[in-house]
């Protein structure tokens, strides 16, 4: 079973990456061939969004159960999607360059994966200042979900302070998707691809932490 | 018997702090050192209030960053929390420290708004509007900060991790109060304010909550 999601996960990344470079698309106004990131940015940013709430889930478990699993979950949950968010805002980032002529702009977009990046941060820079794991694993939890509670203010207060230049008012108007048939099974493809590649990488994650976690106990 | 509980927490966080000036005294040459600051930067130069809105918080938050996490660090330094664990239950602590962290934060807000207003010259058109923003705004930050507060006292290095942890989690109300308290400065309605008011308000109610909920995880071992 598992062998056979591996080989699907490759499967499903190498067909997403060369047709999502090669591949002709149709003439989109003001975008052009850089609409091609869309297949990559738009499922790494998803990621770090789902990443970040799969981590909160399991802060509540945790919490609950007091199960040791469940912090190596969410702990291994944020790992990942910190990468991600590394990856969406690289990618972004680069787009920015060429459609906006700059990498960087406070757009509302980059301010939110700005504050993203930086709760993540937070949340690392916590579990490494807690020694004892128990504390470590509750402390971080608690902070998970107050960081978890608040982000959801920014869908209120982005659009009050400056108008947002990202592209999805093009491509995706009043929540319905614009893009051509070929285009819309390569993303699709993209999406449901990375977010298989995020589980796999998930499940080896929480297991190579298991690992250390057990290393870590046999010593003491 | 909570709220009882709770005010009984709070006067003993208010005697023992008049008693040793643990806080007040750091916390108000902060602030006059803050505002000193400010006034030898802008030297005789006339700054527009969208500037002096963005120093005034400046001020606001940097003092309540160094400010609002002693309460619960000094309980752990001076190994006083397992006393205060067997009196009452995590409810009464946690409400008990909103009441002690608001009352500083108010106290030394009022304080840094007349210096500052005196010292830089600020034009605050609509007044009563701005002072509505300012008290929803700081019930938000007081209520975020505390509990992160409670979180860092269990850690190793807490005085740099304050900041850290704190910014992403207030930076939604800092935009909004920053943007709220800009506008009332330049003399906007206050039913204009209402959106922003809005989210404060909402902002105080959630995170107050959510506090609430977890802050016994925190504090119990």
């Amino acid at each position: 079973m598992n062998k056979i999601f591996t080989w699907l996960v490759f499967l499903i990344i190498t067909g997403v990456i060369i047709s999502g470079i090669a591949m002709p698309i149709p003439d989109i106004p003001a975008l052009g061939d850089k609409a091609r990131v869309l297949y990559f940015h738009v499922p790494m940013s998803w990621i770090s969004v789902l990443a970040f709430f799969m981590s909160m889930w399991y802060s509540i478990r945790y919490l609950k159960t007091k199960d040791l699993d469940y912090d190596i979950r969410s702990y291994s949950c944020a790992q990942l999607g910190f990468l991600f968010c590394i990856l969406a805002t690289a990618t972004g980032s680069l787009w920015a360059k060429f459609s906006w002529g700059s990498f960087w702009n406070w757009d509302p977009r980059q301010t939110s994966i700005f504050i993203l990046l930086l709760i993540y941060g937070a949340y690392f820079a916590l579990r490494s200042a807690i020694d004892s794991e128990d504390q470590r694993a509750k402390l971080s939890s608690v902070y998970a979900i107050i960081a978890a509670v608040t982000v959801p203010f920014f869908v209120f207060i982005m659009p009050r302070i400056v108008e947002s230049l990202h592209p999805d008012p093009i491509i995706n108007t009043q929540g319905k998707i614009n893009m051509d048939s070929s285009m819309l099974i390569v993303f699709i493809s993209a999406l449901t691809g990375f977010t298989m590649l995020y589980l796999w990488m998930l499940n080896l994650k929480v297991r190579i932490e298991k690992v250390n976690y057990k290393k870590l106990s046999l010593n003491d | 018997m909570l709220l009882k509980n709770s005010y009984l927490v709070f006067k003993k966080d208010l005697s023992s702090e008049l008693r040793t000036r643990y806080v007040i005294n750091s916390l108000l040459m902060f602030v006059l050192v803050t505002i000193s600051i400010i006034r030898f930067a802008i030297g005789d130069e006339k700054a527009d209030n969208e500037i002096l809105t963005g120093l005034l918080w400046i001020a606001v938050f940097f003092t309540s960053v160094s400010g609002l996490s002693r309460t619960f660090v000094k309980e752990e330094e001076k190994e006083t929390s397992v006393a205060l664990k067997l009196s009452t239950g995590s409810d009464s602590v946690i409400i008990g420290k909103l009441l002690f962290n608001s009352a500083l934060t108010f106290s030394l807000n009022a304080l840094i708004l007349f210096l500052f207003v005196i010292i830089t010259d600020y034009q605050i058109k609509n007044l009563s509007g701005f002072l509505l923003v300012l008290i929803f705004g700081n019930l938000g930050l007081v209520s975020a900060s505390t509990i992160i507060a409670a979180i860092i006292s269990k850690a190793n290095s807490k005085g740099t991790l304050y900041p850290v942890l704190s910014f992403p989690v207030l930076l939604p109300l800092l935009i909004t109060v920053i943007n709220a308290t800009k506008l009332a400065s330049l003399g906007a309605e206050t039913d204009k304010l209402f959106g922003e008011i809005q989210i404060l308000v909402s902002y105080f109610i959630v995170v107050t909550v959510a506090s609430l909920m977890l802050f016994k995880y925190v504090w119990e071992d």
